[in-house]
């Protein structure tokens, strides 16, 4: 199951990678909101894998690990925030621009 | 606690004269002057203990882990270095109140002059002297911003960059022999310290930390070779220089070699050091003030000098020397800033400061002249004024030196005297005796009595020292030489030491060889000018430059201005160093932790994950296909979450994807909906393989992590334990959220708000912008569906309304014991007035909304705020939560927690923050040419 995991946090990294040094700002959102999907992951996962043990008192003896948990739920709402600014930049960019590269000159290259 | 308030209450105040500007520039100076006044008298209300002898301390724990803690203490030296930074620190802003022109902003000025002022108090009461550092720092950076005031003359930020690259660069040197010499005392208190000389003299690493520190000592003092900047300093406006680069700053080295006196002075190293820069610097500076024109650089120069006079005294080591540096210091301080003050007045006036273009001004302007000519005779030497008696002593000192060829330093300390004489008199020749003139650029006479009030009063002080030394000064000397010599010092300043005293001897032959000198000037002056000088700044240009442009070359490669050239660098760069870390490391071992069989679900999860996020990058250049594909790879990460018991954030997650789904489909609206082609294949190829590679790297890291026990035990176990009886709730990931960590959570709907504000901003200022609009209503139209406000949807939205307000609440109540709670209540709540905003439409949703999204974010952080400051009410900490079992007939017996009111914040902020960000976009989209639709369906046609 880790292995699992493990893929597709670096799937999820790789795409968003990718996707991030595309040359539009749409597809660099995309990005960022992929590298927020493993980022998350991999915090997540660092308080390592267990199944059917929910941090709840009462539930279970050997509680997965909350304070991760606690800390990417935050981020998970945090990045939603930041999409959200970021989307308004964009389309703030595009609007004045006239166009929506993520330069300013032309780069083809 | 009263120590810190004195040094607090400057940096405090300093937030009034940009307030009370609008009042007028009197009410500006005025609460300047009156923040400044009562730091000056909450230090005399300690001055009768400390001239007793005692020592007043004030200790504040802040970084006890680091040793760095707010301990303030106050001793001789402390207090009569206080006292002149706040005392002259009054009279400059007096001063400064008629210097400034109407065109100069005040409100920055003294804003920047109390922050000043408060980073040199903090430095002489600091006792831990990683505080001193800090504020040491301080009074680099505030006095960039002085020198600087002026912003439009070139000069002025050159000189401002130079001081801070030369004192900065000092400071730097400074905090690395303060960490050595803690280090050898095994603590960063002063007080600690100054007991434990034998053991830092001893140590091997006393010259080093001694060198690092007089590094920072002489370049803030202005020490050979460090003394280039101060005359570039004057720049500054005249009250800057009569404060900073008379009493105050260039004082700090000083101060700091007297702070330091006991442990760091007595060896070898010490005098060879210390007193050689001084007496260089004493020498050389004292010549080059003599062929100075402008009457500030003049006066630069001679402060340079009288400090290397101080300098070389405290480097003879001999507690009678320190007691003579500390008596200049106050005589300096007093005729210099008095010196500073009258060339600003001549400035003022004259509209020059060139020596050349003077003279004859003693009868334009007798009582500008009658202070220069006090203060100047006081720094020629001339008895009875008060620079004559620290004169007198220091030639006795320079001619007592108990060191081989002490005869050398005598001679040149009377070469230093004789240029003194020299260039003083020059002052007062050149500028105000002679003739009157009649080509001054502007014709010149006394100014207005708050001009000259503040520099007439330090020429009274300078008298009344100079004829009643003891009974004017002694009171305030010996504590402060007591002080620093750690000793008792009981002195008795005289006039007349006798005709056999060699200082007597010296003191002739210097003011002889003063008005010899000045009478040769002509002379002298033609072959000064033939012959050739290394020019500092052009040597530090030299240094500099180079430095600034390999910067900047480095800059260049790697960041074009380009964003995927600097993430290409950045994540290129990040693996690197992350191969070579794994490659060096010890030998890696296979992870031992068991490993969780693979349950079919997550296997088919995975597959679908997989699949649709693999399949983005190919076809991307669709966006709303791509948006759709991120939208499923989001929501599949929600039932792992859940699989792998985080229920929380499971829920969070759907929620979360569900509104940044919305949102991006909202902005789609706005941005084109195909993405061309536009880089090459190989280019493609070129980032595939590097973010395949970051891939594989961040993919490997996390199956490493997971396969391994952790390396040290959980905080969180802690977490676990405390959840039900600390906190009171057994979910203890909401626990965490809203009590053990809610200072950081209280952090974050701040910055969620914040974030939603600056998208209402940035909407508001596009559509300000008529280039905006136009384009907005110009974007090309969509395929429309047939229908804008279909039926169906509008009826199960408002159906579905009031029941997704019960699952809200319910997720709110029951978040403290089971999954849930105010961030994921917030966001259904926001969900389900998004519907009704995508089902009616923005106008009719938003007639029928009858509070505002920003208010809601503000009691959001409000309510976080009042339950977190409801503890200080019973003396706790904030955002310590309480909580009280309830029995309620006929309810079962039930919880209320303080806990619960801070999520009610969170809840409120969440809620607020998105319902603005996406109104925000939705406003955008009523420009798009669409009609307004206040009546938005079908079924409210009859209303």
């Amino acid at each position: 199951m880790e292995a699992l995991l493990a893929s597709a946090i670096g799937l999820l990294a790789a795409v968003g990678i990718y996707l991030t040094l595309r040359l539009r700002t749409f597809p660099v959102i995309l990005g960022l909101t992929f590298l927020s999907y493993a980022v998350n992951l991999f915090l997540f996962t660092a308080g390592r894998l267990a199944v059917n043990a929910a941090p709840i008192v009462g539930t279970t003896d050997a509680p997965a690990d909350p304070l991760p948990q606690a800390l990417v739920l935050t981020a998970i709402v945090i990045s939603f925030g930041m999409t959200a600014v970021i989307m308004i930049m964009a389309i703030g960019g595009h609007l004045q621009a006239g166009h929506d590269r993520i330069d300013l000159d032309e780069d083809k290259a | 606690m009263s120590l810190a308030l004195i040094a607090a209450l400057p940096f405090l105040g300093a937030l009034l004269p940009g307030l009370m500007i609008r009042a007028g520039r009197n009410a500006c100076a005025a609460a300047t002057g009156a923040v400044t006044l009562l730091a000056l008298i909450l230090l005399a209300l300690q001055a009768p203990a400390v001239l007793r002898g005692e020592i007043v301390q004030t200790r504040i724990e802040w970084l006890p882990a680091l040793g760095l803690n707010a301990n303030f203490f106050l001793d001789g030296l402390g207090l009569m270095f206080a006292g002149l930074i706040l005392g002259i620190g009054l009279l400059i802003i007096l001063y400064a109140r008629f210097y400034l022109a109407k065109s100069d902003p005040m409100g920055q000025f003294f804003t920047y002059l109390l922050l000043f002022q408060g980073a040199m108090v903090g430095i002489v009461l600091s006792d831990n002297i990683l505080l001193l550092l800090v504020f040491w720092e301080l009074t680099s950076l505030s006095s960039f911003l002085l020198i600087g005031y002026w912003k439009h003359l070139p000069e002025g930020r050159q000189g401002a960059r130079m001081a801070l690259a030369v004192t900065g660069g000092g400071g730097l040197a400074m905090i690395a022999g303060m960490l050595i010499l803690g280090n050898i005392a095994g603590s960063y208190d002063l007080t600690v310290i100054l007991q434990n000389k034998e053991a830092i003299q001893a140590s091997p690493h006393y010259l080093p930390a001694l060198i690092l520190i007089l590094l920072g000592a002489f370049t803030k003092s202005a020490q050979f070779p460090f003394h280039f900047w101060l005359p570039h300093a004057m720049a500054a406006p005249t009250p800057v220089s009569a404060y900073l680069h008379s009493a105050t700053m260039v004082k700090a080295g000083i101060f700091l070699m007297a702070r330091m006196w006991p442990v760091l002075s007595g060896t070898f190293e010490w005098f060879v050091i210390v007193a050689s820069a001084g007496l260089i610097t004493m020498v050389m500076a004292a010549k080059i003030a003599l062929f100075k024109d402008d009457l500030k650089a003049l006066l630069a120069f001679s402060t340079v000098s009288h400090l290397g006079l101080i300098t070389m005294l405290l480097g003879f080591g001999t507690p009678e020397a320190a007691t003579v540096a500390i008596f200049h210091i106050l005589n300096h301080a007093a005729f210099k800033a008095a010196l500073f003050m009258t060339a600003g007045i001549v400035d003022h006036e004259a509209h020059t400061r060139d020596l050349k273009r003077l003279g004859g001004l003693r009868r334009l302007m007798p009582v500008t002249f009658a202070i220069a000519a006090i203060a100047s005779l006081s720094m020629a030497g001339i008895p009875p004024l008060n620079g004559f008696l620290s004169k007198e002593m220091m030639l006795e000192e320079a001619a007592h030196v108990a060191w081989p060829n002490a005869w050398l330093v005598g001679v040149l300390a009377t070469i230093g005297a004789l240029f003194s004489v020299a260039y003083s008199f020059r002052f007062l020749a050149h500028g105000f005796l002679g003739p009157v003139r009649d080509d001054y650029p502007h014709k010149p006479h006394d100014p207005g009595f708050g001009l000259w009030a503040a520099p007439a009063l330090l020429a009274v002080l300078v008298v009344l020292v100079g004829l009643m030394p003891n009974t004017m000064i002694g009171w305030l000397l010996n504590p402060a030489a007591s002080a620093t010599t750690g000793r008792g010092i009981f002195t008795n300043i005289y006039h007349w030491h006798g005709l056999q005293a060699a200082a007597l001897w010296m003191s002739v032959a210097a003011i002889g060889g003063g008005l010899v000198l000045l009478g040769a000037y002509p002379r002298l002056r033609s072959l000064w000018d033939a012959t050739p000088r290394p020019e500092a700044k052009r040597i530090f240009d030299g240094l500099i430059e180079p430095l600034a442009d390999a910067a900047r070359q480095v800059t260049d490669s790697l960041h074009n201005g380009r964003f995927s050239r600097s993430m290409v660098v950045a994540v290129v760069g990040i693996g690197v160093l992350a191969t070579l870390a794994f490659l060096t490391a010890t030998p890696h071992a296979p992870g031992t932790r068991p490993i969780l069989p693979v349950d079919p679900l997550v296997l088919c999860l995975w597959l679908v994950l997989v699949v649709a996020a693999f399949a983005v990058p190919f076809l991307h250049r669709n966006r709303l296909v791509a948006l759709l594909l991120t939208g499923v790879v989001g929501l599949l990460i929600a039932p792992m979450f859940a699989m792998f018991s985080a229920p929380d954030l499971a829920l969070t997650q759907l929620s979360v994807e569900v509104v940044t789904l919305l949102l991006m489909l909202l902005a789609l609206n706005f941005l084109p909906k195909e993405t061309p082609v536009e880089s090459r294949l190989p280019r493609r190829l070129r980032d595939a393989a590097v973010a395949g590679m970051a891939g594989l790297g961040i993919g490997g890291l996390a199956y490493a992590m997971m396969t391994r026990q952790p390396a040290f035990d959980r905080i969180s176990a802690f977490h676990w334990a405390q959840s039900k009886p600390g906190a009171g709730g057994t979910n203890a990931v909401n626990t965490i959220i809203v009590d053990f960590r809610g200072y950081d959570t209280y952090g974050e709907i701040i910055v969620l708000g914040i974030a939603a504000l600056v998208i209402y901003a940035l909407s508001e200022a596009l559509l300000r912008n008529p280039a905006v609009t136009a384009r907005l209503a110009s974007l090309p139209k969509e395929r429309e569906a047939g229908d804008r406000h279909p039926m169906m949807l509008v009826v199960a939205t408002r159906l579905l309304l009031p029941m997704a307000m019960m699952v809200g609440v319910y997720i709110y109540l029951r978040g403290h014991n089971m999954p849930g709670g105010g961030f994921v209540s917030g966001l259904v709540f926001a969900i389900a007035y998004l519907m009704q905003y995508m089902a009616s439409g923005y106008d009719w949703s938003h007639a029928r909304q009858r509070y505002d999204h920003h208010a809601l974010i503000g009691w959001g952080v409000l309510v976080a705020s009042l339950s977190g400051v409801g503890a200080w009410a019973f003396g706790l900490p904030f955002l310590t939560s309480g909580f009280e079992y309830v029995h309620l007939w006929p309810l079962e017996e039930f919880e209320l927690a303080t806990a619960a009111i801070f999520d009610l914040g969170v809840f409120l902020c969440v809620l607020g923050a998105i319902l603005l960000a996406l109104a925000s976009l939705s406003r955008l989209a009523l420009r798009t040419g669409e009609g307004p639709n206040t009546t938005a369906h079908d079924l409210e046609e009859t209303r």
